[in-house]
């Protein structure tokens, strides 16, 4: 056997140190956590779920507290941030506000992912006609103005007297359908780079079927894309769900929404004089959408694939 | 003389320039433009040649990792274009590829064990039980080390992702083996220790290896038959000792003058070609070689020499050799 | 050097340099206490594999490296007498391109593909030699025709993107020696070329050497190039200079092991070899080297004094030719 003076190679060439894998995704999570901004962004957004999802379990309010005889009251010491017009404490109102416009940014998100990589790996991988279809696609619904239609489609809903509960899911579908084109893009462009590179060209040679290819091969690699992209959109649709709240055709009262809380600020003299109406509320979008924008940057910096030490 | 394996008649490959608004096919990049060769079972071929004459192309067209233009590629008489998309996959494992990058060709978010073993899986050519013990058996014929199965590629040198690429074409047990300028891009040291694993696995397992590099000096250590490409075209073509002893291509005696060798006190007459490549979407006329030769005439301009054997199983095409 | 001659004075020389990074692995010690000098007019070549520091010495004398994660831990790189790393950067970006020039591998990259090849030929000469752009032009066509170019005047207009390799690479020769250095630094100039078009090149380099009387130091890893290029060669392993020697001497009679290993493992042409000479392992990861010689794990002449303890690089023999290893040290040879 000839090949028996391989393995002696193998002593020398080998540093001695079988140390535990080191995965790419460890790797980005530790140079993710170098990075002390996104960290505390990081820990805002806990924090903000924390609040709003145990907050509301320890108040002793509820939110149908109508008490007409402590409305509008100034912060105090039994209500922390004030009450509204009728008498409803506003910490409770801005927590609960906090779950729905937690939830539509994170299920609009992942509506958003799951149509945009899906048709962007497609597209990207099959090329030619599939491609051109899904692209005139993506073109058209970019082309479509956002608002315009979310406003249209608010006013419908208000029209059909739709349940103001179930609001939100019509919202959160919305939202995720009309944004998906960007991360299509993305994905599909990524796909086509990585279907050049030698690796997909030795999964051809090796004689690999296409769901391997699409789903082992190619998607793992785009995923960094789509984590970052995700980030960015959850902050893009806590902010397009408290715009059209704002505008009362997202979510409408009595469901509290950030949103829908600060068009109290519509009123001047709430405007002026009740500041605890609105501040809280805005300042929950300011930090939550900052402390986001935060995060996806620094994933963007942390999963850079070029994996520059 | 062995049995053929791989047989090329007339190969062509071109890939379209697409212009203008409607994207229409305006030129082609003739860079495989009617090449013919056979490889015998056991040896290696080697194909030698500067960037962008084609030899790439062909490695790529013979495994139909390409789509050809025309000609045939017959791989133990199945002609490998003609195969339908099962019968193609069927026959994958029997003829692999290793390539150039050993950075790009390796996915890096997949574990070196998996990375070798998945194509046996795939091919259902393994229990799934089985398939530990096989990879970590191949990993040892490539001198890697066992617990390597679960490092990901980032963390190996170019030399040990070469001996990775290595092992995940050879695990499949492959009659035919395309080489794609497996060494171009590592270190002088690592370089000699891939050369040698190369031959010390076609001694081993019979291999037939199809050796594209750019480096004469490597493909004359390796090969036992070699080609010389250019702009597309073969020009020179005959056994390895025959070539080196006795080139009649001025090319490839320009090439090979074109090679530093390490010993300061040689004191050789070099050849230096004159110019640049032309481009292969616009070749010139007649030889492709006469803007760079220096021994042109105005024959050469006009006539496309004709590819003949020169005696001996020496192939060449040139008016004057 | 106590018999040198007159006329071969020295240019640079470098004074234990040592250029770390700081990396989140540890230090890399990239150069480690180097220390050589080229002489005017002479071509050094600086040989070895990548990541043996050959590259971060070149960019530590035109002071290009990047802080941080780089910096220069100590030493000295005297040019003419003048200590480089003392300089103000205003200092220093006058000399670099004045009097010292450098080519680099990839001459796709580093021309600009937006500005013609008139107007990056012309910006260092009006830059540093306060021409006029009628004189600059003269000049940079002047230059054009110096490297080997036919028709200047239609390349004096063109795009980088119109030009081959071969053709960018002449030109960064031509902006190079635009402002006639004293040393020209190219980092791996061919590596990147067809072995027609590297021939060009060298001969290119090597004429340009006896027309301007430049000092040349060529980076490479490619012994071939060395013999047809070099005066003189340093061999560098893992930071470390491990040989230093004319070249006629460093072919004819390599030391350190590791030297003669490199001229074994390539194939020459028309020299048969049944199997390649092949050294085993690789260069060993540079964070964290000890205080040994760092070759001695792939070594097959290691001891034990040089799994411990660091080899000097001293003269053994021959006058010029130094080697770093313990097999020429008396330590050595008791063992």
């Amino acid at each position: 056997m000839s090949l028996e003076a391989a393995p002696v190679e193998v002593n020398a060439q080998v540093p001695a140190k079988p140390v535990k894998a080191d995965s790419p995704w460890r790797i980005a999570v530790r140079r993710f956590a170098r990075n002390k901004l996104a960290l505390a962004g990081l820990i805002i957004v806990i924090l903000m779920f924390l609040i709003c999802y145990i907050g509301p379990l320890l108040s002793p309010y509820n939110l149908y507290d109508y008490k007409l005889t402590d409305k509008n009251l100034a912060p105090n010491a039994s209500h922390w941030l004030g009450t509204d017009k009728l008498g409803r404490d506003i910490l409770l109102r801005t927590m609960l506000a906090g779950r729905i416009s937690l939830a539509v940014g994170l299920v609009a998100t992942i509506i958003t992912v799951l149509v945009g990589a899906t048709l962007g790996a497609v597209a990207g991988f099959y090329r030619g006609f599939v491609d051109t279809v899904i692209m005139r696609f993506a073109d058209i619904f970019s082309s479509i103005p956002t608002l315009p239609i979310l406003i249209i489609m608010g006013t419908v809903l208000s029209d059909l007297k739709v349940d103001p509960s179930n609001r939100i899911y019509f919202l959160m579908l919305m939202l995720g359908v009309l944004s998906w084109m960007g991360l299509a893009r993305l994905v599909r462009s990524q796909i086509l780079t990585l279907r050049e590179q030698e690796f997909m060209l030795a999964t051809d040679a090796l004689g690999l079927k296409d769901n391997r290819k699409i789903f082992r091969h190619l998607l793992p690699n785009t995923i960094p894309i789509i984590i970052v992209s995700a980030t960015l959109s959850v902050a893009g649709a806590i902010l397009s769900e408290s715009a059209l709240s704002f505008l009362g055709i997202g979510v409408v009262p009595p469901t509290p929404s950030w949103g829908n809380m600060i068009s109290a600020a519509n009123n001047l003299i709430d405007f002026r004089k009740r500041p605890w109406l609105w501040v809280p509320p805005g300042m929950c979008i300011l930090i939550t959408v900052t402390a986001v924008n935060l995060i996806g940057d620094a994933l963007r910096d942390a999963l850079d694939p070029k994996m520059k030490k | 003389m062995t049995e053929a394996l791989v047989e090329v008649q007339n190969l062509k490959k071109y890939f379209p320039i697409t212009g203008g608004v409607f994207s229409r096919t305006v030129g082609n990049v003739k860079a495989v433009d009617g090449v013919s060769f056979t490889i015998h079972k056991g040896e290696s071929f080697g194909l030698v040649g500067e960037s962008g004459c084609g030899k790439s192309t062909i490695g790529r067209t013979l495994l139909r990792l390409n789509d050809k233009t025309d000609g045939k590629v017959l791989f133990k008489g199945q002609d490998i274009h003609q195969l339908s998309k099962s019968q193609l996959r069927s026959i994958r494992p029997k003829m692999q590829i290793v390539f150039q990058d050993p950075f790009s060709s390796l996915n890096p978010r997949i574990k070196i064990g998996e990375a070798i073993g998945e194509a046996l899986l795939s091919h259902g050519l393994i229990d799934r039980k089985d398939l530990k013990d096989r990879v970590m058996e191949t990993l040892k014929i490539c001198g890697l080390a066992p617990y390597h199965y679960n490092r990901y590629p980032h963390e190996f040198s170019g030399g040990q992702r070469q001996r990775i690429g290595i092992a995940r074409a050879l695990i499949l047990e492959p009659e035919f083996i395309v080489a794609d300028e497996p060494v171009s891009a590592l270190d002088v040291s690592i370089q000699a220790q891939i050369i040698n694993l190369l031959t010390d696995l076609q001694a081993e397992k019979q291999l037939t290896y199809l050796f594209i590099s750019h480096d004469l000096s490597v493909v004359e250590h390796l090969c036992d038959r070699v080609g010389v490409m250019y702009l597309g075209s073969m020009v020179e073509m005959a056994r390895k000792e025959e070539l080196f002893g006795n080139p009649l291509h001025p090319y490839t005696k320009a090439l090979m003058s074109a090679i530093p060798i390490p010993d300061p006190t040689l004191k050789r007459e070099r050849i230096v070609l004159q110019g640049d490549l032309p481009s292969p979407a616009n070749p010139p006329s007649g030889c492709k070689f006469h803007t760079r030769c220096p021994l042109a005439t105005d024959l050469c301009k006009e006539k496309e020499p004709e590819y003949r054997d020169a005696g001996n199983q020496h192939f060449v095409a040139c008016h004057y050799a | 050097m106590a018999k040198q001659t007159v006329e071969t004075k020295t240019l640079v020389e470098f004074k234990n340099l040592k250029t770390h990074f700081h990396t989140s692995a540890g230090v890399v010690k990239a150069v480690d206490d180097v220390s050589f000098s080229i002489r005017e007019g002479e071509t050094l070549c600086v040989v070895g594999e990548s990541g043996c520091g050959k590259s971060v010495t070149a960019m530590s004398l035109m002071r290009l490296i990047e802080t941080p994660p780089g910096e220069i831990a100590g030493g000295e790189i005297l040019f003419e007498g003048k200590d480089l790393l003392k300089l103000s950067k205003r200092d220093m970006s006058r000399l670099r391109g004045n009097e010292v020039a450098m080519i680099f591998q990839e001459p796709m990259s580093s021309l600009n593909p937006v500005l013609t090849i008139g107007e990056q030929i012309c910006e260092p000469l009006i830059l540093h030699k306060n021409m006029d752009r009628k004189e600059a032009k003269k000049r940079a066509i002047e230059l054009i025709t110096l490297v080997g170019i036919p028709r200047a005047e239609d390349i004096f207009h063109a795009y980088p993107h119109e030009l081959s390799g071969g053709m960018r690479q002449r030109i960064m020769i031509a902006i190079a020696l635009s402002c006639d250095p004293k040393l020209l630094i190219a980092d791996e100039p061919t590596t990147a070329l067809d072995v027609t078009i590297q021939a060009q090149i060298l001969d290119l380099m090597r004429e340009i050497k006896t027309k301007v009387n430049t000092a040349i130091m060529l980076i490479t890893h490619d012994l071939g190039v060395v013999a047809e290029m070099a005066d003189f060669v340093v061999v560098m392993y893992a930071g470390k200079v491990i040989e230093e020697a004319p070249v006629i001497d460093l072919f004819k009679d390599p030391q350190h092991p590791y030297t003669k290993g490199l001229l074994k493992a390539k194939p020459v042409l028309n020299q048969k070899q049944e199997r390649l000479y092949s050294i085993p392992g690789q260069v060993p990861n540079p964070v964290e080297l000890g205080s040994n010689c760092h070759f001695h794990d792939r070594c097959e002449f290691c001891m034990e004094i040089c799994k411990t303890k660091e080899p000097p690089l001293r003269i053994h023999g021959d006058s010029k030719h130094k080697t770093a290893c313990w097999l020429y040290e008396e330590e050595g040879k008791v063992q």
